[in-house]
């Protein structure tokens, strides 16, 4: 990866965050784009331990959990006085909170990267959990504490009332975090933590402390953890202990993959993808974590570069040859592979159907078709789908391997 | 006394619980390198298979066919997905078993549903594998199964406490005792246990003299998921089966490795005793603790749930290669 930063790139990116609520009305939408900006920020800062470092991390949900608690204290406590702390900065409290607490247990898990890293930032992830809800006069347990983001001077009439103008100062904290961490792969440090990640033997012999470089990258990971904590904070206007819990830690893991962890653009589409995930499949089925841990270990076994990784090799193989030739092709393989997951959805829905709605009677509101679950032909139509559409998509595959031995997937 | 020696028996059996979790989750990572992130949920499908399997063959048949199948089931996964994963090196591994025990989760609840099931042991473990009686003048004695009425009569002048200790409870120890000895007689007595130790450590001169080592994986992955079965059918019925039990107990063995020195069986035992106990411990005695100018105060039961974790942050700062481990080996 080439760690110049791409002044079109970027200037596309800015545009973007200011044109985005513009897009589409409503305030449903702009709900959306404050926590995909907060959910990028998150990843990116995740992708620094994970990507850069190579250090696989169960509970990074620690890092913005307290960077959220610490921000809405300071909301509660310091932002109302005179001279009060103005709003604006009340998620850098929430990164200082983050990167304070990643300086404490820091050095306590970075003693080596991979398994041991794991088990011990699950573990402690644990334990700040466990103390969380023991301590409600704290935390507030599983209500959470609460706030009022509309306190303190506004300077340029902007209160923070309004959800527009939390949007812009979450667009302006993402592009300049989203700034800082590419900025931070082409210091020395972010080069020798990609050397850490590749060979840490090799990298003491030259005469640096591996544990003390993945040190430092974990305090800066868990500042912009904080930040997004804190972020949430001002958005959410409420944090409760289920922000430093295990299932928060595993989603931010699992989106960072599937977005990808080689390039920078791979977290932000992970970010992108854990809104789209947590707010809308979630509303539309009951079965999303189901489809989720399952391309989460297709991804895994086929497509270890995430989504970011596919299009990139995808992209290359389509330049290097002429893409008109491959065209019927790839519709092939799209269109099997989407009669492969109706099929195999139909399945999935009406058996969670059968299991934990059969009282509301058994039929199953599927892509705008009602099946009925106690009729035979809806699982033998789902059933034959799924075969239908896997054998020319396995055929697909193949042909498509051969051709692009790079980009198969 | 008796409220001692019955909280000691109780940790001891839990520890033995924990124990035959974290020997096929050591057993995999010596042999592999995986943190294997499933095995917790693999001892929560070897609960919810049990209690199946014993709605409609009784109990005891469940015992030996649920581990088997869950056995099966880890094998079959090593086969299919993490041969297929391992060339690309550790973090994918584990992140594939992360992905799993998000679909095992999911399945289980398909299945099973998402309350507790009633799975519960059969009648003949049901009730008091022995009494303990402290009587005043008497002094302590122990009967088997459950005192008669009349004993534990207290009148107006003697005191008498009887303290039951549980059937499941001691069936657990004499199972999972059983399961280790039989383990400790495979992998130190028998020809195989000699290739799977080989293989841990020099998997390529194993290969060379003429065995299959990735089948020589798969089997100790199965055996791995099969004591986690195992655990799973003999918690499951003592404890809880619901779909919460695989990530109440990962964390939990998780530390045992950690503490125990990761990657060495006889760390993992101490280390499961041990946490075993103090949690035991910590939830029978009401001790209230100082309160920290935190309001309420608290006692050390109410922390029980997270002093497994405090020891391990404790190891790690004093000893981090854990209780047994090896210099340069396992962290």
């Amino acid at each position: 990866m080439k760690p110049v930063l791409h002044k079109g790139l970027w200037a596309g990116f800015a545009l973007l965050l200011v044109l985005a609520p513009w897009l589409h009305d409503g305030g449903f939408w702009l709900s959306l784009l404050s926590q995909m900006g907060i959910a990028v920020i998150a990843c990116l800062s995740f992708n620094i331990l994970l990507g850069q470092g190579g250090m696989l991390s169960f509970g990074h949900a620690v890092y913005s959990g307290l960077g959220a608690y610490a921000a809405m204290y300071a909301l509660n406590h310091w932002c109302a006085g005179s001279p009060g702390l103005p709003v604006t900065l009340v998620p850098l409290v929430g990164g200082l909170a983050g990167m304070g607490c990643a300086t404490l247990l820091g050095w306590l898990s970075t003693r080596s990267a991979g398994t041991a890293f794991a088990m011990i930032t699950l573990a402690i992830g644990e334990l700040v959990f466990a103390v969380a809800l023991m301590l409600p006069e704290l935390s507030g347990g599983e209500a959470g504490l609460s706030g009022n983001r509309v306190v303190g001077a506004a300077p340029w009439g902007m209160t923070f009332g309004p959800a527009i103008q939390v949007y812009y100062l979450i667009a302006a904290y993402t592009l300049v975090c989203a700034a800082l961490m590419v900025a931070l792969t082409a210091t020395p440090l972010g080069r020798l933590l990609n050397a850490v990640r590749d060979n840490p033997q090799r990298v003491a012999f030259v005469g640096y402390d591996p544990r003390w470089v993945r040190t430092l990258a974990l305090v800066i990971s868990g500042f912009f953890a904080g930040v997004a904590g804190g972020l949430a904070t001002l958005n959410f206007e409420i944090v409760n202990a289920e922000a430093l819990g295990a299932a928060r830690s595993g989603a931010y893991l699992l989106f960072t993959f599937l977005g990808g962890t080689a390039t920078m653009f791979g977290p932000v589409l992970g970010g992108v993808l854990m809104v789209l995930a947590t707010v809308l499949l979630s509303a539309w089925t009951q079965a999303w974590l189901l489809y989720l841990g399952l391309l989460f270990m297709v991804m895994v076994i086929w497509a270890p570069d995430g989504l970011a990784g596919l299009l990139q090799a995808h992209g290359r193989a389509l330049r290097q040859s002429n893409w008109r030739r491959w065209l019927p092709l790839y519709m092939g393989l799209w269109l099997s592979g989407m009669v492969v997951l109706c099929g195999a959805g139909a399945l999935v829905e009406m058996t969670y159907h059968l299991q934990l709605q059969a009282v509301q009677g058994s039929a199953v509101r599927y892509l705008g078709q009602t099946l009925d679950v106690t009729q035979t032909s809806s699982w033998l139509m789902g059933v034959g789908m799924l075969l239908a559409g896997l054998l020319p998509f396995l055929a697909l595959r193949k042909r498509f391997a051969l051709a692009h031995p790079g980009a198969a997937a | 006394m008796e409220f001692f020696l019955i909280a000691t028996l109780n940790g001891v059996s839990y520890g033995l619980l924990l124990f035959l979790l974290s020997a096929g989750l050591t057993l995999i990572f010596s042999m592999m390198g995986v943190l294997h992130f499933a095995h917790a949920s693999f001892y929560m499908l070897g609960a919810y298979v049990g209690y199946s399997l014993s709605q409609s063959l009784g109990f005891w048949p469940a015992l030996l066919l649920a581990p088997l199948l869950v056995g099966a089931l880890g094998a079959l996964f090593e086969r299919a997905v993490l041969r297929r994963v391992h060339p690309l090196g550790h973090v994918p591994e584990m992140l594939v078993t992360f992905g799993l025990s998000y679909v095992l989760l999911e399945v289980v609840q398909l299945i099973w549903g998402r309350s507790a099931v009633a799975f519960t042991v059969p009648p003949a473990l049901q009730g008091p594998a022995f009494t303990l009686i402290d009587h005043a003048t008497l002094g302590l004695q122990a009967v088997w199964g459950a005192a008669p009425a009349d004993a534990c009569q207290a009148s107006e002048v003697v005191r008498v406490v009887c303290t039951p200790f549980p059937a499941s409870r001691a069936f657990m120890m004499v199972v999972s005792l059983a399961m280790l000895g039989l383990l400790w007689a495979l992998l130190k007595r028998s020809r195989i246990g000699l290739v799977i130790q080989a293989s841990i450590t020099h998997p390529q001169a194993v290969q060379t003299l003429g065995h299959n080592v990735p089948r020589v994986f798969m089997l100790v992955f199965g055996i791995g998921s099969a004591l986690a079965g195992l655990a799973g059918v003999i918690g499951g019925s003592t404890y809880l089966t619901d779909p919460a039990m695989a990530a109440t107990m990962g964390p939990i063995v998780f530390v045992v490795l950690v503490v125990g020195g990761v990657g060495s069986l006889s760390g993992a035992f101490v280390a499961s005793l041990l946490i075993g106990l103090l949690q035991t411990y910590a939830v029978s005695w009401n001790v209230p603790l100082p309160a920290f100018g935190l309001g309420s105060r608290m006692t050390l039961a109410q922390w029980a749930p997270v002093l497994p974790y405090v020891l391990m942050l404790a190891m790690l700062m004093l000893r981090p290669t854990g209780l047994l481990g090896r210099r340069g080996e396992g962290l």
